[in-house]
C-alpha cells in the first residue's frame, strides 16, 4: 500500500476507511446501546417474559440439556436457568447502579468541595481517597462482611465506598482547574456564594466528567458485584443472580454439566464489556478525548 | 493626597505568595486613596501588580497569599473583614469590571443568569423584576434588544457587547466603587473608544468612584483625575493627570518619553533600557535604579519613600525633572 492509499485511508475516503469512521462513530454506540437497553428491560420485564418461576424447584428435571420446554436447560435443583437470567438481571444491574449512583453523588460532593475550600480539608479528603483507592475492594468487603456478615446491602455500601476514588480523584482535579477559570472570581466579585458557585457553577460544568466516570465505572462494578455473590458475600441464595448462578453451576461442571456457570458468564463478559464500549463512546462524546 | 475621607484607602499594601515552596514578594509598598465620585488611574507595565492590587482590595486573592498593610473602604478595613462581611461589600458597594469578559462569564449560563444572579441571592430580588432591571441596563450600556439578549449565551455575543454586558453586571449593583482592570485591552480599537465612552459617561452620572487600571497612559489621562504610576509592585509617582508631562520620577518622565507621537515628525521611539523587574527581585534600593539615567549612589542603597513632590507625590530620592531642576524652587512657590 502507498503512503498516498494510507493517508486517504486515514481521512475515511475510502470505503474501508468510512466503514472504520463508522464503526469508530455510530456503530460501537449503536450496538452496545442496544445490548445494555435490552438487558435493562429484560430486567424490568422478568416476571413478563420469564417462561417459569426462577425459584421453582422440580426435583424431577435436574441437569436438563437444553430442550423446547427449557431452552438453556435446568440447573441442579431444576430450575430453569433462562428464567434465573432474566429475574438474575434485577439484583445483578441494579446493585452496580446503586453502587456507582452513590460513589458519583458522594464522590463528587466531597471532591467539590475539597477543591473549593482547599487547606487542610482538601488534604484530609485526599489522603482519605487514597487510603481507600490503594485498598482493593474485595479485601475490604471481606472485612467489612465479617463484621456486619454477608448480604447485598453490605455489598453495596463496601463497594460505594471503594469506588468513592474513582469518581472523587478524577472530579476533584477537574474541579481544582475548573475554580481556577476568571468566571469564578468574577462570580465571586458579584457576592454569589461559594456553596452557590459550586452547586450552580461548577458541579454542573463538571457534569460530563461525573457521568462518563459513573458510566465506565459501572461496568467494574458490575464485575465486583457478581464477584462478591460468587464468594458467597453478596447476594445469598436461593435469590437469582449472575455471579452467584456461576459459583452454583461450578457443581455441575463436574458432572459434566457447566451450562449454568457458562451462560451466566456469558451474560457478565458481554455485559460488561458493553457498558464499557458505551462509557468509552460517551466520554468520547461529551469530554471529546480519544483515549 | 487630598481627601481626608478617601473613598477607597490603601495604606502599605504588602502582598507575598507562595510558589512552590518559595514565599515572593508581589506588592512592595502600595499607598493609593480614591475619594468618592473620583477616578484614579493605575498605570504601569505587565507584571508590576496593578491587578493584584485590585483583586487584594476585594481579597480575590489566590490561596498562600499573605497580605500585610491596610485596605480600608469607607472607613471600614477590608483586609481586617470576615468572608461573609466581605461577600455583602462585593455584592453591594465595590464591582469589578474584567479584562477578558468571555473568559469571566460562564460559557454555558444565560446572559440573564450571570446578570441577575447577583440580586437575585444576595438582594432577594424577584427574578422577573431582576430580569426587568437587567434589560433596561443592557439599553443604557448601549444594548438595544435587551430582553432578547438575556436568553443568549456568551458564545452568541461579540466581545464588545460581553464587555457591556460585564459593564452592566457590575452597575447592577449600585456599587460606589468600580474596578475596571484593563476593560478595553481584549477588544478592538473601535469598540474599545465605544466601551470606553459608557465606562467613562456612567461613571459620572452615578457619581461612582473608579480604579481604572491600564497600560496605557493616555486613556488613563483622558478619563482619570489622578494617575498613579507603579513599578515592580510598589506605586513610585502620584499625581494628577493634567500634569503627567511635569512628572517628577524619571520612570514616569521615561513612560511619557516612551510614547508614539502621531502630531509631530516621525522619529525613533524612545525605550527604557534594560528590562522590568518582578517585585521580588528588587534589592534594597529603589527598583527603577539599574534602568535610571539618573541614579546615584543613594538610589541602589536606600529605598525611596513616596513623598510629596512637584504636584503629586514621588517615590524617588532626586524627584527633579532635570530640565526644571534649575527651576524648581520657584515652581513650588508658585504652586502654593
Amino acid at each position: 500500500m502507498s503512503t498516498y492509499q494510507i493517508a486517504a485511508l486515514g481521512r475515511g475516503s475510502t470505503r474501508l476507511g468510512r466503514l472504520r469512521g463508522l464503526i469508530r462513530g455510530r456503530c460501537v454506540l449503536i450496538v452496545a446501546g442496544s445490548v445494555v437497553a435490552v438487558t435493562v428491560l429484560t430486567a424490568v420485564f422478568a416476571p413478563l417474559i420469564a417462561p417459569y418461576d426462577p425459584n421453582a424447584v422440580d426435583p424431577t428435571a435436574v441437569y436438563q440439556p437444553s430442550s423446547s420446554a427449557h431452552w438453556l436447560g435446568t440447573d441442579d435443583a431444576g430450575r430453569d436457568i433462562l428464567s434465573r437470567l432474566l429475574y438474575g438481571a434485577r439484583s445483578s444491574l441494579l446493585a452496580p447502579a446503586l453502587v456507582t449512583l452513590t460513589a458519583g453523588l458522594v464522590g463528587t460532593a466531597l471532591a467539590v468541595s475539597a477543591a473549593w475550600l482547599g487547606g487542610w480539608y482538601d488534604r484530609l479528603v485526599s489522603a482519605l481517597l487514597d487510603i481507600v483507592f490503594g485498598f482493593p475492594g474485595l479485601i475490604l468487603a471481606v472485612v467489612v462482611a465479617a463484621m456486619f456478615g454477608a448480604g447485598l446491602t453490605v455489598a453495596v455500601v463496601t463497594l460505594s465506598v471503594a469506588y468513592l476514588p474513582f469518581i472523587g480523584r478524577v472530579v476533584r482535579s477537574a474541579a481544582l482547574r475548573e475554580r481556577q477559570l476568571p468566571y469564578v472570581s468574577a462570580l465571586r466579585m458579584l457576592g454569589v456564594s461559594g456553596r452557590r458557585i459550586c452547586l450552580r457553577h461548577l458541579t454542573p460544568n463538571l457534569l460530563p466528567l461525573v457521568l462518563v466516570q459513573i458510566a465506565t465505572s459501572y461496568g467494574y462494578a458490575l464485575l465486583d458485584v457478581a464477584a462478591f455473590s460468587f464468594i458467597g458475600l453478596g447476594v445469598q441464595p436461593p435469590t437469582a443472580e449472575w455471579g452467584l448462578m456461576v459459583a452454583n453451576g461450578s457443581t455441575g461442571i463436574l458432572a459434566g454439566r457447566p451450562e449454568q456457570s457458562l451462560y451466566a458468564g456469558v451474560v457478565i463478559v458481554v455485559f460488561v464489556i458493553a457498558c464499557n464500549l458505551l462509557g468509552g463512546s460517551l466520554s468520547q462524546r461529551l469530554l471529546g478525548d480519544n483515549r | 493626597m487630598t481627601g481626608t475621607h478617601a473613598l477607597l484607602e490603601v495604606k502599605n499594601l504588602h502582598v507575598t505568595l507562595t510558589g512552590d515552596r518559595r514565599r515572593r514578594t508581589v506588592l512592595h509598598r502600595v499607598d493609593l486613596a480614591i475619594p468618592a465620585g473620583a477616578a484614579l488611574g493605575l498605570v504601569g507595565e505587565s507584571g508590576s501588580g496593578k491587578s493584584l492590587t485590585a483583586r487584594t482590595v476585594l481579597g480575590l486573592l489566590p490561596q498562600g497569599a499573605r497580605v500585610e498593610g491596610e485596605v480600608r473602604f469607607d472607613g471600614r478595613s477590608l483586609t481586617a473583614m470576615a468572608p461573609a462581611a466581605l461577600r455583602g461589600i462585593r455584592s453591594h458597594e465595590i464591582a469589578m469590571v474584567f479584562q477578558d469578559p468571555r473568559a469571566h462569564i460562564n460559557p454555558v449560563r444565560t446572559i440573564g443568569d450571570f446578570l441577575t444572579e447577583g440580586l437575585v441571592t444576595t438582594r432577594g430580588v424577584r427574578r422577573a423584576v431582576a430580569e426587568a432591571r437587567a434589560a433596561a441596563l443592557l439599553g443604557e450600556v448601549g444594548i438595544a434588544d435587551g430582553a432578547r439578549r438575556l436568553r443568549q449565551r456568551p458564545s452568541e455575543l461579540s466581545g464588545g457587547l460581553l464587555q457591556r454586558v460585564m459593564i452592566a453586571a457590575a452597575l447592577l449593583t449600585e456599587p460606589r466603587l468600580l474596578l475596571a482592570d484593563e476593560p478595553t485591552t481584549a477588544l478592538d480599537v473601535t469598540t474599545q473608544a465605544e466601551v470606553m465612552a459608557i465606562i467613562d459617561e456612567t461613571r459620572l452620572q452615578r457619581g461612582l468612584a473608579m480604579l481604572f487600571i491600564t497600560h496605557d497612559l493616555a486613556l488613563a489621562a483622558a478619563v482619570c483625575d489622578r494617575i498613579a504610576v507603579m513599578y515592580a509592585g510598589s506605586v513610585v509617582e502620584e499625581l494628577p493627570s493634567g500634569h503627567l508631562s511635569d512628572a517628577e520620577h524619571p520612570y514616569t518622565r521615561a513612560l511619557m518619553a516612551s510614547r508614539p507621537d502621531l502630531g509631530g515628525p516621525g522619529k525613533k521611539l524612545t525605550a527604557i533600557k534594560g528590562r522590568p523587574l518582578s517585585a521580588f527581585e528588587t534589592g534594597p534600593g529603589c527598583a527603577f535604579a539599574p534602568r535610571c539615567p539618573d541614579a546615584r549612589d543613594t538610589c541602589t542603597t536606600q529605598h525611596p519613600a513616596l513623598l510629596p513632590a512637584g504636584s503629586g507625590q514621588a517615590a524617588c530620592h532626586f524627584p527633579h525633572h532635570p530640565r526644571a531642576a534649575a527651576g524648581a524652587a520657584e515652581r513650588s512657590t508658585s504652586d502654593a
